[in-house]
Parts: structure tokens; sequence; C-alpha cells
């Protein structure tokens, strides 16, 4: 047997269905991000480990020149060790038909017989290599599909000096190159750069390395062993030309994913809390709302013998059908949209498999936040909706008190008509209730216009690197540190206006227990190309004794202005140096750091050396600078700023940055719900009021000015609110979005605001459409002879 | 002869369809002359709110016609039956429907603002009695005094007709009296015809023509000799 209340609760429910799908809706667009980004993110991590173990990636490399075969059984008896491998890799120079610019590649051994026992390779398409067959190849997956390469196909590529032609037979997945980049290149790039898998033999002889191995990978057993595992093998292959061993997490595309996935991880937890706290904070509004809506029957109900408990009850059970609805739908809607975008991440990060893995902890913190939300915004309307005796139903309706609103006199009752003076007296009646619907409308615009302002710091990241920071056309890389009057050669070559010397190097940067492995940039003081600049895009000076950071390096190492840091060069005699942070450079992309460039030659005892240079070139000379370039032997590779560019973007838009576009989407569709429920419930408010209007002979477009006058001025206030709010709100969303590979900044950006604005009285017009069609539509009389 | 004010003919009002179908009038005929005080008296569900809603411009006829002077209302536009509610029809309601924002000049000036040719608000709150109340809220008004602002509200656009659907329904006898003289005061001083739908029978005793409702249609019409005046009917 239902009971009556329960019938009633039920009938409640249908007679105020837009309203309550309304509501439901919001919640639901709020729980839906929350579910679906931690699935995503989850899943990914999961994906991404499963990759790595069932492929057994290496936990240490270990680059040195050349090693023989024997050096691995130490290193197979370091203490935690638990399998150690050698392998030949060398750099490759591909021919690409069609095109002028040579493509860098890394070419790989691969044992002679079955897959190594570390770095294990997926064959995606084609067969293995025949160790018998020294032309056939393994090629890269992504870079065979960026250039449309299949098995089966020939390819000409020098390695070692010597141009050879090859066949690909099978094309290959590793999780060792998910992300791949040329070197002193920042942004991956599969069209430019491959990664070759040949067998042993042919290795050993393409790079004249027989019966040796230059580089040793390493798997440990605990995590906790890696320090001494790496000081280790550092010990044992110091005499063999080592570089220095590094772990897993350094390993290049490992720490692009692992970033990205950070990124998206952070997202996930920055950002979907921030929209589901707005869209509670509105159902908070609206159920306050909506239960001062039915105080008449709260005072009836009563006046049968019902307790407190009794209503109490019956009015939460409303309130949570409404809720949790909203929070159960979000949930179901977050499983299939995570799902759709897990595919998509799958396929850009190259993952040939898929480890779907959901977070329930995501369910219970999405359910019980808005139901939570949703009690108290009952509670705190309930609590004083108690304080009326049942007296108040059984009696004729009083109407509502405006004496306090004040009489218009002197020029306002010449200048306000009737119905201006009903919007202006309901506003200032309830200020509560209409500062309620201003910080709701207010929260939704702020959710807007800080996802506006995000993506404007995204074109702004792009913008401040490849203009301010970076003023080059092309930057070429050496085989090897040059004497500097290499530089006068590229500065002869028609067509190039100016050069401009650098020197990268591998680095090892510490503060106490803080590391970072990375490069410094040797650059020239008072360089003009590549630039170390400061927030305001003025450069900042180099000193001989000092290292200027940047702000992700700095968070990382814990260090400012002035302190003073370790840093161990990788290279040539691996000088350790005691250098002061004499400045923070802005850096939206990667975590570079700067020292002056004869400084660091001085360290290295290699004075006047460079090992690439910076290029801005007259763009109509281009296509023979190209080959100028191609023809020196020296050149390693080249790297034009605009593919740069655009690789970044590309990036930004497909990988953890593409989130930014979805996030925008909710947060519309947010800031719609909140504009659109605002304008229901101060509907169902007015609407006995709008039919008198009606009846005494108001034209529909009249009678709806009422209505859609407070909704105005609730918009118009809530705009300049919205606007600060969300510059404030893009700080947090913008750190959310950070990671180590770019930082997005939150910049002032009228444009992103303006645009919000206008999302906001977009939607404030389509609601206000929507309820004066209702209101249009309404029947006079029974709206008449209901009391309330 | 007096013009009719209203004419109707085979008047009928179906609410809903098929077997739940609520039949509200069946097939009224009926002349209301210009200038009288009618009352409409009948059980509930009878139908007589129903024809007042009608010809009030509030609601439209399932079938047959209904004119207001020359003008057939039940051709009549949307936009027509606002224009004509605008410049020819006073409300009053049982629950009064004033503006709870507005004071009560200003709920009476909201209908000054729009008509053709209406009175001062003053002047119409001067004639239900409550010019020392213009600048009160609804809220610090009694129903009665609530009501007579309504009526007030009704005729400051010197309406051609005036309904009133139970407008003495939430009102106590003294209260309703001094309701039901500002009406006859409005038919007699206005000239405008009033049309009153009441449970309360002794109403009638006030009007120039009673029309009897039952069952959607009129069971009979009696004209009234001798008026009295509302301070003689007895309650």
């Amino acid at each position: 047997m239902v009971s009556p209340l329960d019938r009633k609760l039920l009938r409640d429910l249908w007679r105020m269905k837009t309203q309550a799908l309304a509501i439901s809706l919001v919640v639901a667009v709020g729980v839906m991000l929350l579910v679906m980004m931690s699935g995503l993110v989850n899943s990914l991590d999961e994906t991404r480990r499963a990759y790595y173990e069932r492929y057994r990636l290496a936990d240490v490399f270990a680059p040195v020149v050349r090693a023989p075969d024997r050096v691995l059984a130490s290193l197979a008896g370091i203490e935690g060790v638990s399998a150690a491998e050698g392998r030949i890799t060398g750099s490759a120079l591909i021919d690409m038909p069609g095109s002028d610019l040579p493509v860098q590649a890394r070419a790989v051994s691969l044992p002679d017989f079955g897959q190594p026992r570390l770095n294990a390779v997926y064959l995606s398409a084609g067969r293995w290599i025949d160790r018998r067959r020294s032309h056939e190849i393994l090629l890269l997956k992504s870079f065979a599909d960026a250039h449309g390469l299949e098995a089966g196909d020939t390819l000409s590529a020098t390695m070692h000096g010597a141009r050879r032609s090859f066949e690909i037979v099978g094309i290959a997945q590793s999780p060792e190159f998910l992300y791949t980049t040329a070197p002193g290149e920042l942004v991956p790039d599969d069209s430019r750069f491959g990664v070759i898998w040949m067998s042993r033999t042919a290795m050993e002889a393409a790079y004249d390395l027989d019966g040796a191995f230059n580089e040793a990978l390493m798997d440990i057993g605990r995590e906790e062993d890696l320090p001494s595992v790496l000081a280790a093998a550092d010990r044992i292959l110091d005499a063999y030309g080592a570089v220095g061993a590094y772990g897993l997490e350094d390993q290049f595309s490992n720490r692009f994913v692992a970033e990205e996935i950070a990124g998206l991880r952070a997202s996930s937890a920055g950002v979907p809390p921030i929209f589901l706290a707005v869209a509670a904070f509105l159902l908070n509004i609206v159920i306050s709302r909506l239960l001062q809506a039915e105080r008449q029957q709260i005072g009836l109900i009563k006046a049968f013998g019902y307790t407190n408990a009794e209503v109490t009850a019956h009015y939460f059970k409303l309130i949570l059908t409404i809720a949790a609805g909203g929070a159960v739908l979000g949930c179901l809607l977050g499983l299939a949209a995570g799902a759709v975008l897990i595919g998509v991440y799958v396929q850009y990060y190259k993952f040939p498999f898929l480890v779907f893995e959901i977070d329930p902890a995501s369910f219970i913190i999405a359910v019980s936040a808005s139901v939570a939300a949703a009690a108290f915004g009952g509670l705190f309307a309930l609590r004083r909706i108690f304080a009326l005796t049942p007296a108040v139903a059984m009696r004729p309706p009083t109407p509502p008190d405006y004496s306090g609103t004040g009489r218009f006199g002197g020029l306002l009752k010449r200048v306000l008509d009737q119905p201006t003076r009903m919007v202006l007296r309901r506003f200032v009646r309830h200020p509560g209730r209409s500062l309620g619907a201003i910080a709701g409308v207010s929260a939704g615009m702020a959710l807007s216009a800080g996802m506006m302002t995000v993506l404007a710091g995204f074109d702004e990241a792009v913008e401040t690197t490849f203009s301010v920071i970076d003023r080059s056309d092309m930057s070429v890389s050496f085989i090897e540190p040059l004497p500097d009057r290499t530089l006068h050669a590229l500065a002869q070559l028609d067509g190039v206006i100016e050069v401009e010397a650098s020197r990268t190097l591998p680095v090892i940067l510490r503060n106490g227990v803080h590391s970072y492995r990375g490069g410094v940039s040797g650059i020239t003081s008072g360089a003009r190309l590549q630039r170390a600049v400061d927030a305001n895009g003025q450069a900042l000076t180099l000193r001989g004794d000092g290292i200027i950071l940047t702000p992700a390096l700095a968070d990382i190492l814990q260090l400012q202005t002035g302190d003073r840091l370790r840093v161990d060069i990788r290279q040539g005699r691996r000088p350790q140096l005691d250098l002061v942070v004499t400045g923070i450079a802005e850096s939206l992309l990667g975590a570079p750091s700067y020292m002056e460039l004869p400084a660091l030659n001085r360290a290295l005892g290699e004075p006047n050396r460079v090992s690439g240079a910076y290029l801005r070139i007259d763009p109509l000379r281009r296509d023979a600078i190209y080959a100028a370039l191609d023809a020196m032997p020296v050149v390693a590779g080249i790297s034009v700023k605009q593919d740069a560019r655009e690789a970044f973007q590309r990036m930004m838009d497909n990988g953890a940055g593409a989130m930014r576009f979805v996030m925008a989407a909710v947060a519309a569709l947010i800031t719609f719900g909140i504009v659109y429920n605002t304008a229901r419930i101060a509907y169902a408010e007015s609407a006995h009021d709008l039919a008198s209007l009606r009846v005494i002979g108001f034209s529909k477009g009249e009678a709806a000015f009422v209505l859609l006058g407070e909704l105005g001025l609730i918009v118009l206030l809530a705009l300049p609110a919205g606007a600060l709010l969300g510059y404030g709100l893009s700080h947090a969303i913008a750190a959310g979005f950070s990671t180590d590979l770019y930082q997005v900044p939150a910049i002032f950006s009228p444009d992103s605001l303006g645009v919000a604005g206008l999302a906001v009285l977009a939607a404030a017009i389509f609601s206000g459409w929507m309820v004066k069609r209702e209101s249009d539509r309404a029947d006079l009389v029974s709206a008449l002879k209901s009391r309330e | 002869m007096t013009q009719n004010a209203f004419t109707t003919k085979n008047l009928t009002k179906v609410y809903g369809e098929g077997e739940t179908a609520v039949h509200a009038l069946r097939g009224v005929d009926l002349d209301i002359p210009a200038g009288e005080f009618v009352v409409l008296l009948g059980p509930s569900g009878s139908g007589k709110s129903t024809l007042l809603n009608i010809i009030g411009g509030l609601d439209r006829a399932t079938g047959g016609q209904a004119w207001f002077l020359d003008r057939e209302l039940t051709a009549m536009s949307d936009r027509q039956l606002t224009r004509y509610r605008r410049d020819h029809v006073g409300f009053v309601f049982q629950f009064y429907n004033l503006m709870p924002s507005l004071t009560a000049l200003e709920n009476v000036e909201l209908v000054t603002e729009v008509a053709e040719d209406p009175m001062t608000a003053e002047a119409a709150l001067a004639m239900v009695g409550l010019s020392n109340r213009a600048d009160h809220f609804p809220s610090e008004l009694s129903g009665g005094e609530q009501q007579r602002v309504a009526i007030a509200r009704a005729i400051a656009k010197n309406p051609t007709v005036l309904f009133c659907d139970e407008p003495t329904g939430a009102l106590d006898s003294e209260t309703g009296r001094t309701v039901l003289t500002a009406l006859r005061d409005v038919n007699e001083r206005l000239g405008a015809t009033v049309l009153i739908v009441t449970h309360a029978a002794a109403t009638a005793n006030m009007a120039d023509r009673v029309i009897h409702f039952a069952d959607g249609g009129i069971r009979d019409v009696l004209l009234n000799s001798t008026k009295l005046s509302p301070d003689e009917i007895e309650w």
C-alpha cells in the first residue's frame, strides 16, 4: 500500500517534471565529468602499466660508447638486477622521397633469435625479420602511418655514413617509443622521427660493434633499488664511455606519457570538482526555492496532523529522488562518455590494447556530493518553513509582504511604470533569493569564462613559446660539438639572415634530495633568436657563474632566484658545477634551463664549441637552404620552427589538452542549465501574477516583461560578477591543466569573458523564450482559481 | 429597445474527450441587455463560471456562438480577445489576484496605464472608499479592502462590462456588503453591465436579472421588479 504522501510525491515529481529534469541534468553533467575523467585516467594508467609489463620494458637504460658483451654478466650480478641485456642502437637519416629534409631515425637491434628479453616489440603487421637478410627491417608503426609506408615497401637510410636500401618486412609498436622526438627538439612528432629495428648481426655490421653493445637494459626487482643499481651500473660501465644510466622515469617516451597521464589526472582531480561544486551550489539554490513555493502545502499537510519529521521525510524523498536520479544518470553518462574517450586516447597514445578500469570511488564521491548538496539546500529551506503554523494554510492566502521595498516617489514615480516596479520590488523583496540567483548564474558564467580563459591560455602558450622565446625560423643540430667557426659557414649560405650559436647538454640538476634529469641550453649573452625571457617578455641577463631556470624546474627543485644548485653535466669530462640561480625565465613548454655558452664551454674544457645553431632565414630561399644544409656532413638534423609549432599544437589538441574542449562544452551545458533553472523557477513563482496581468488585458508580451525583466536583471548583474569569478577560477583550472611538459597560463582575456558573457546571454534569451512560450500557453482560468 | 450586451447561440463547452469528457455547457441561448445587474446562480459545476469565462474572453467555447454587442467573441483571435479584455472588461475574482509587489494605487494604475479611456486611479479608489489606503501594499490590507482594490482595478478602465466570480466568497457578511455596494455603484453610476457568479442566493435580491444554471444549461431566468439594496440583504 503506497501511502498518500508517497503518491503525492510521485504526482509532484510528475507535475514538476521539466523543472526536476533540468535540475537533474545539471547534476548529471557535473557527475558525468568526474566519472568520465577518473575512469579515463585510471584506464590509461592501467593500460600503460599492462603494456609495459607485457612487453617487458626495462627499468634501467645505460648508454655507453662500446662495451664488450661479457660486461653484461657483471651488470646482471648487481644486487637488485633481475635481468640485463645489451643491444645496439644508432642514429640514422632516412631519405623521404619528395622531401628535401632527411628525417632523423634511430636504429635498434633485435636478437637474432626471437624477442628480446627486455623491450620487446609488438608486431602489428607483416612478419619478423630474418637474421640472414641484413636488409630486412621492422619500422615503427606511428612513423610508417605518418608517411603511408607499409610492410613490403622499401626505404633508404644513411647509417654510420653509409647509405643503404632496406625492405620493410614488418610494422612494429613498442612501449619504448610511444612518443618519439628528434634530438634537440622538444615536441614529439610522429612524422619527424623514425625507429628501425634490425637484426643484431646487421646492426653489428652497420655500426662496427662486433661482439659489443652500446646500450645496456636492466630490469630491477624493487623500485627502491634504483639509485644503487644506477650507481653500480655507472661504476661498471664508466670504462666503456658511459653517459650515465637512468631509470624508466627519465626515459623520454615514458616521461611524456607519464606527464600526459599525470596532466589528465591533475585536470581530473582539479577541474571536475569545481564543476561539481558549481552544480551542487545550484542544486542547493534551486531546492531551497522549490521548497519555498511549497510552503502552503506544507502548512496544509501539517494541519492534517503530520509531524515535522514526516513532512521532512516527504520532501527529502523528493529532493533525493531529483539529486540521486541526476547523479545516477551522470554516472551512466560518465561511463559511456569515458568509454568513447578512452578509445580515442588509446589510439592517441598508441597502446595496442586497452585495459578498461573504472573507478568506484568516483561514483561514491559524485553521488554523495550531489545528494549532500541537495540535502543541505533542502534542510536550509525546510528549517524556515517549519516555523510556519498550520494556520497559514487555512487562512485565505496572505499576499507576500512588500511594504519594506519602498514607495517610489518623485522622479522614479514618473519614470517607472507598474510592471517595472513589480520587477524591482520582487527583486528587492527577496534579497537572498535574488542574490542566490545572481550567484548561481555568475557561477555558471564563471565556469564558462574560466574555461574560455584557459582555452586562450593554451593559445598564449603556443604564441609565447614560438614567437617571443624562440624567434628563429629553424634550428640545426650537428652530429658532434664543432668549433664555432662552423657558424660562419652557415652564415655564408644564401638567404641566411642571422645565425646564433647553441649548445645543448644532458645534465642532472640537484638540490639536496630534489633532482631533475634534462638538458641545459648554452646560449650567448645578448641572444636574439632563442632567449630566456621574463614574464613580461624582456630578455634576462646571463651570468658566467649562474643558471636560469624555468618555473616548472624551480618548482621541482624547490629553488628560487639567489639559491645555489649542483649541475652534473653528463658529457665530455662530466664536470660538476656549483651555480647560482640568477633568474626564472618564462617557459610554457618543457622545463629548459639556460647557461652562458662560454661558461659552459669553459666548464667542459672545450672552448668555442657549439652543438647547433638557430637560424633566421629568407623564406623565399628556404628550399635552397634545406638542400645546402642536407649536403653538409656535419648536420645531424634540421628542425623547422613552423613544423614544431604545428606539432605542439597537435599535441595540445589531441592529448591531455584536448580535454579542455570537452570541459568547455560541459561548462557551457552547466551554464545553460543554471540560467534555464533560474528562469523556470522565476516563472513558477510568478505564474499567478502573470495570469492576473493577462486577465486584466495585458498582452502576452507585456505580461512576459514582468517575468523576463527579473531574469534580465539577474543576468545583467551576474555578468560582471561572473567575469570576476571566472578570472579567479581560470587560475585554478589552468593549474589543473598544466604539466611538466607545458604550462598553461591564466591570462586576462577580455575576449574570453566576452564569449562567456554572450553564452550566458544566449542561454538567458533561449530560457526566456522557453518560459515565455509556456506562459503564453498557460490556462488563465485555472491559474486564477488556484490560490497560489 | 435596449441593446444586448451579450448574446449566445447554442454555446457549448466540453472539457476532455471520449468517456472522460465533461460537458460544462450544453447549448446555452442567452440575451443579457446592456446596463443590467445580472446574478448567475447554480450549484458547482452547473456551468455558470464557464459561461462567464467564455464571454469574458478568458476561455474558448467548443461550439456555438457568443457576441459582445455586435462583435462575435467566438470568432476572435487571441490578440483580439486580449484587446477586448483590455478595453471593455473588468474582472473581480474570489481571490483578489492583486499584485503583491504593487501598492493599492499602483495596482489600479496597472490598468489605467494601458486602458483606452480610464478614470484616474485615485478616482477609482475613491469609488470603493479606499482613498486613504492608496499607498498600502496588499499585505497591509484586510480581505475586504483587497477585494475593493480589485474592484477599483476592474472599474478604473470604465469597463463596458464587469465580471465577478464569487466576489464575496472569501469575505464575512459585513465586508461582503461593502463590496456588493461598490459593485452596485459601478452599475448605477458608470452604466456598466455587471455579471456576478455566486453561491450566495441572497445576492439575487439586488439583481435586475437572475439566471439559474443547472447541468450545463439555463434552468430559468427571473426578472426582479423590486431590487433590494445591499444593506437590506439577509445573509
